[in-house]
């Protein structure tokens, strides 16, 4: 009886051709499976896909509000992707993000009349410094004792979440908002200044700094190359002398803070006032960017622009009576064949027959 | 008021709100003992609740519903297995891939059972006289057929790690997969098995919040309750025991927050919410503290197996 058998070799380096391809084909796969999933389900999958592609890449409008959706995503990208190349397993950016938008807040909330110079610092300053120092309460007990990082991160968000929802609900409400969840809306000085008349605000210049400062760190600092060792083996980082420790603290510390800093730049660019769900699950999303995008920063602005997309595209389904949460199953689709592919780029997998004795 | 009226209660809601956790941290024990990490609980719970919550809807039969659930959560963990064991991917993003993944999917599936009751959920069935005894009765014998049925999983999941030959070898596959690869055991197979049979717990998990506890389908009603489940998994070091003293605890933290009300404490609903999650939190560093970080996790967990690095 001839079987075939499918063995993994393992590559001596992994195949740069697979590092492109891979989440490419990863994307198609998605979108393919989703498509028979649509099928089954009794909906037509080309006109939805064609509608989510339409109203998020096919107009002005919705490349805007792609854009739009692009910044936060990016920036929650970044944050998380610095922790990871530590194999540090920061899941917390979404209260990161809450817990910046807050401290952000906070500021136009209490002084409405600051100058703009002083204002917009200001926020960015309180939201990096909110969103790192929640990161940081993870942070301290995984250096100290290892306590896992993803629990706690995790956990965190939903605390960081109600927090808001407190504060919106109660002390921070905008008496004259007719009772909904919102606060009083920021002065001028506070918001964003947007690229020419569009939502589209200077949030991205932050992401685009951010991604190339980061690019640089990784690839030339000192920094950059202690956190990679450690990432890699943390033995063999001990054994060179790094600290550890510190560098759990620092990480993880500015990894919410870039979190945090895109709370500040939504709150500040695009609502203009504290609420209740400022985030769709930014922080989430990111995981999967960062990981599709291999945690190259420069990686990450493209493919936030194409998730940006995905997710205003749920949206759009919804009017067709599609639920948007298909966008989140698409997702963690891209996520399974990524992952399925990886084995691709780092090892050969070899058919061949077998003569078998059954 | 006295003690007993606010005590017995308390309890008796303790063990139906832990219920749902103990069921996914049993599922979540046996798939780390094998060696797996599972961070996709709270997807495959969602995809239990929802499934279990359709069938139970369209059959009219809540048995079905967990029959579906069990089906569901486990061809959910399916795929965790296919990606960790066979592809020894990296386990920690291929949970949160079917934690994101399982989200979305039963948000999908759920959207048109919205605000449906289920005619038959499981409802509570004293258990005859063992329900009549004083202060016991009431907290652990007068609720439905699920936490029942928990009860005797517990044993039988403990009875079955530390008491029989196929689970001192489950015990051993987490610890050295190469000795038992060794000694002839198929370590891919088993460690489908267990993840598998991982998922299908959790599903259960999933359909006793939608056809139990709260019998009806909301979109993310497990509310991070498979991320407690991974939690008390680490709490409970792995032992079935404490998993259930755990999932009690966690439930009465859940319950106490109605409760405190009537004691005449004042507290914004936003912080009773809160509860359960910073509890998770305090309650692992400090076990994990008190270990000094040396706890006995299955000394292989989260590494793939692969025969030619031996």
């Amino acid at each position: 009886m001839n079987r075939l058998i499918f063995k993994l070799e393992k590559r001596l380096t992994p195949s740069p051709a697979m590092v492109f391809i891979i989440p490419l084909i990863s994307v198609l796969l998605a979108l393919l499976l989703g498509a028979i999933f649509l099928v089954l389900t009794g909906e037509k999958p080309l006109t939805i896909y064609a509608l989510m592609f339409e109203d998020s890449l096919g107009s002005k409008y919705g490349l805007t509000e792609t854009m739009v959706k692009a910044i936060p995503l990016m920036l929650t990208s970044l944050g998380v992707s610095l922790a990871f190349k530590m194999k540090l397993w920061n899941i917390g950016a979404e209260g990161q993000l809450y817990m910046g938008a807050m401290a952000a807040s906070w500021l136009p909330l209490t002084f409405p009349y600051l100058p703009v110079y002083l204002m917009l610092p200001g926020m960015l300053i309180l939201g990096m410094i909110a969103g790192g120092l929640w990161a940081l309460l993870t942070a301290i007990p995984r250096a100290i004792w290892k306590v896992n990082e993803i629990i706690t991160t995790l956990m965190l968000n939903y605390v960081a979440i109600l927090w808001v929802d407190f504060l919106v609900y109660g002390p921070w409400r905008d008496p004259k908002g007719s009772n909904f969840p919102i606060t009083a809306p920021f002065a001028e000085a506070a918001r964003l200044p947007g690229l020419g008349n569009s939502r589209i605000h200077a949030g991205l210049f932050f992401a685009l700094a951010l991604a190339v400062i980061l690019a640089i760190v990784f690839k030339y600092s000192r920094w950059g190359y202690t956190i990679n060792v450690i990432g890699s083996s943390e033995r063999a980082a001990r054994y060179a002398g790094m600290n550890i420790k510190r560098n759990i603290l620092w990480v993880m510390f500015l990894s919410g803070a870039i979190s945090g800093l895109a709370g500040m730049a939504e709150v500040s660019g695009i609502i203009g006032k504290l609420q209740h769900g400022i985030s769709p699950g930014y922080g989430y999303t990111a995981i999967i960017i960062a990981w599709l995008s291999k945690l190259n920063p420069l990686a990450i602005l493209i493919v936030s622009v194409l998730f940006g997309a995905l997710q205003v595209g749920g949206y759009a389904v919804q009017v067709e009576g599609v639920p948007a949460a298909v966008a989140t199953m698409l997702q963690g689709a891209i996520l399974f064949f990524v992952l399925g592919g990886e084995v691709l780029t780092n090892y050969r997998m070899k058919l061949f027959g077998q003569k078998g004795e059954e | 008021m006295n003690i007993q009226e606010f005590l017995i209660p308390l309890l008796a809601a303790s063990v139906i709100a832990g219920t749902p956790i103990l069921y996914a941290a049993l599922g979540e024990l046996i798939t780390e003992r094998a060696g797996i990490i599972n961070l996709g609980v709270e997807g495959i719970m969602l995809v239990g609740a929802v499934s279990g919550f359709m069938a139970a809807v369209t059959t009219g039969n809540p048995w079905l519903g967990l029959l579906a659930a069990m089906l569901a959560g486990g061809a959910v963990a399916l795929i965790h297995a296919f990606l960790t064991i066979t592809l020894r991917a990296n386990q920690v993003v291929s949970g949160l891939a079917l934690t994101i993944f399982g989200t979305g999917l039963s948000g999908y599936l759920g959207k048109a059972y919205i605000g449906i009751p289920v005619q038959k959920p499981f409802s509570a069935i004293p258990l005859g006289p063992l329900a009549e005894i004083p202060f016991i009765g009431p907290i652990l014998f007068q609720h439905d057929a699920l936490v029942y049925i928990s009860y005797v999983l517990v044993v039988v999941v403990w009875y079955f790690m530390y008491h029989t030959r196929p689970g001192l070898n489950l015990r051993a596959l987490g610890e050295n997969p190469a000795a038992m690869d060794a000694l002839g055991l198929n370590v891919f197979y088993l460690r489908y098995i267990y993840v598998v049979a991982g998922g299908a717990l959790g599903g259960i998990g999933g359909a006793y919040l939608s056809l139990a506890y709260a019998p009806s389908w909301l979109e993310n009603m497990t509310a991070g309750r498979g991320w407690i489940a991974v939690a008390l998994v680490i709490f409970a070091l792995w032992n079935p025991w404490r998993a259930m003293m755990g999932a009690y605890l966690f439930g009465g933290i859940d319950a106490l927050g109605f409760r405190l009300q009537v004691l005449g404490i004042q507290m914004s609903p936003f912080f009773l919410q809160m509860l359960p999650y910073l509890f998770t939190v305090i309650i692992l560093v400090f076990v994990v503290a008190r270990h000094k970080g040396r706890l006995t996790s299955p000394g292989a967990l989260g590494l793939a197996y692969d025969r030619e690095e031996r």
